[in-house]
């Protein structure tokens, strides 16, 4: 039998995934509402007022899409080991990494895409002033792509493990802090008048040494947990 | 010189025996450096000029800061050739050296909060390199914790071995953010470009703890590693015949 081209079998995983993302819709929808909900938490639990919340809303924001980013990321990979089609990535002859930023994407577009357009509503009830409402949606397009890929490591660490989700937060939460200041910086910046390109910049940068890295991290994982 | 030790360092006996040569001998060297080191810096060196005698914790401090950091830096190395030429002894290696890293990072964190006390007035800020060593303290706690919940001894080399490559390749990014996020900590004591910036009588003590605390480190890897060594593998003749001799070597 021979290999099938590349664009044609990235192009038909990528379709599968979609699917598959859309009919699981549940672990996609409970982190949405995990991220929702942890962002209520706030102004219920600290202070409602409108001078601490527009103050720290950028960066409730951001913690709270990291925890929900790591929520779901902990299943991303359980499903495809579990059902062999890991393996069938593995034997297929076809670049892993590939296959990897393949998955990435679709993860980023079942989490880190939704959570960004709801960004918007929670921002504004959060008192976020509205003209930062883009630069926020702007910082997280850039570091939520880094947060899946990093997190896509860990996940590939620890799919064989039964117990691996709070693993998992203890794995990559510390590696995503860069993503958090940076992110959060920016509006910072933007929240004193000062410019906040460079902080953007530097997010770019971490995401161009997020795609060209992680993957390969990612699939050596995948490799260790299909082995054994 | 050949490159011969490096494929002894491939069998777990001949590493046994080296270690069981030098344990003690480091050991001894590293607690005897460490009282020297201790007992000159804490009461013959002199006093700080601003600081006065608070300083003297640096003699606790920085040595344990320094081994914190490139206990990391040994493992992702051990990482890497465990990943390459798939040596036992380089995980045993990273299951000896985690536990004891997060202990002297810990440390460190623990004897910078108490001089932050005297000298900022508070035990903790959000500074830069304590932010830093926080984050290394989980990052050694992701480690232990990873190898804790991998059964399988293979696995959880390779597994060990990614998770401390991918920190290693994060730590100077890290590093650098929290130091542009926030700083106020003074800069570096050692450098090895640099000459110190501190008087001969107050540097050279330091130097001496820092010796001695590399001195215990590999003292106290070396048993934990002979540890590491008899636990897997126990199936062995050599590993049987010595439990049978009841510990001695011959």
């Amino acid at each position: 039998m021979s290999v099938p081209s590349l664009r044609i079998s990235l192009r038909s995983i990528f379709s599968a995934e979609v699917q598959l993302a859309f009919r699981s819709k549940r672990q996609f929808f409970n982190a949405l509402m995990f991220f929702v909900l942890v962002l209520v938490l706030f102004p219920l639990g600290v202070d409602p007022g409108k001078a601490f919340l527009a103050k720290s809303a950028a960066g409730l924001v951001w913690v709270a899409c990291l925890l929900a980013s790591m929520l779901a990321i902990e299943s991303m990979y359980r499903q495809d080991y579990d059902d062999g089609t890991l393996e069938q990535w593995v034997v297929s002859g076809q670049p892993l990494f590939l296959i990897v930023l393949v998955k990435n994407l679709v993860q980023w577009l079942g989490t880190g895409l939704p959570l960004i357009i709801l960004t918007p509503l929670l921002a504004t009830m959060l008192h976020l002033p509205s003209e930062h409402i883009p630069l926020l949606m702007l910082s997280l397009l850039l570091g939520t792509p880094v947060i899946t890929l990093i997190g896509s490591i860990g996940a590939a660490l620890t799919v064989s493990i039964r117990s691996g989700g709070v693993l998992l937060f203890l794995l990559v939460l510390p590696l995503t802090i860069p993503v958090l200041i940076f992110g959060t910086a920016a509006l910072n910046a933007a929240a004193d008048g000062l410019p906040s390109n460079g902080m953007l910049t530097v997010l770019l940068l971490f995401f161009v040494l997020a795609i060209s890295l992680c993957p390969f991290a990612t699939s050596a994982a995948l490799k260790m947990s299909v082995e054994q | 010189m050949k490159w011969t030790f490096f494929h002894k360092l491939g069998s777990p006996k001949w590493f046994y025996d080296l270690a069981e040569r030098w344990q003690f001998i480091l050991l001894g060297l590293g607690l005897l450096l460490l009282c020297v080191g201790s007992v000159w810096g804490l009461f013959f060196a002199p006093p700080d000029y601003q600081q006065g005698d608070s300083f003297r914790i640096i003699y606790i401090h920085v040595p344990t800061a320094i081994l914190a950091q490139s206990c990391y830096m040994m493992m992702a190395a051990a990482g890497l050739v465990g990943l390459v030429w798939k040596m036992k002894i380089s995980d045993m290696f990273i299951a000896a050296a985690a536990p004891l890293g997060a202990g002297f990072t810990f440390l460190a964190l623990f004897t910078g909060a108490v001089w932050g006390k005297p000298t900022w007035g508070t035990w903790w800020v959000w500074d830069a390199r304590l932010t830093s060593m926080l984050l290394l303290l989980f990052l050694y706690f992701g480690v232990i914790a990873l190898r804790s919940s991998v059964t399988q001894v293979e696995m959880r080399a390779k597994a060990s071995a990614i998770l401390v490559l991918v920190g290693v390749v994060n730590i100077p990014i890290i590093k650098y953010s929290v130091e542009w996020w926030n700083t106020l900590h003074q800069p570096a004591t050692f450098t090895l470009t640099e000459k110190p910036a501190m008087p001969v009588e107050m540097w050279l003590p330091l130097l001496i703890m820092v010796i001695g605390i590399y001195c215990l480190f590999t003292g106290l890897v070396f048993v934990r590693v002979q540890n590491e060594i008899l636990q897997r593998e126990q199936k062995t003749k050599w590993v049987q015949a010595l439990v049978e001799r009841g510990g001695k070597s011959r």
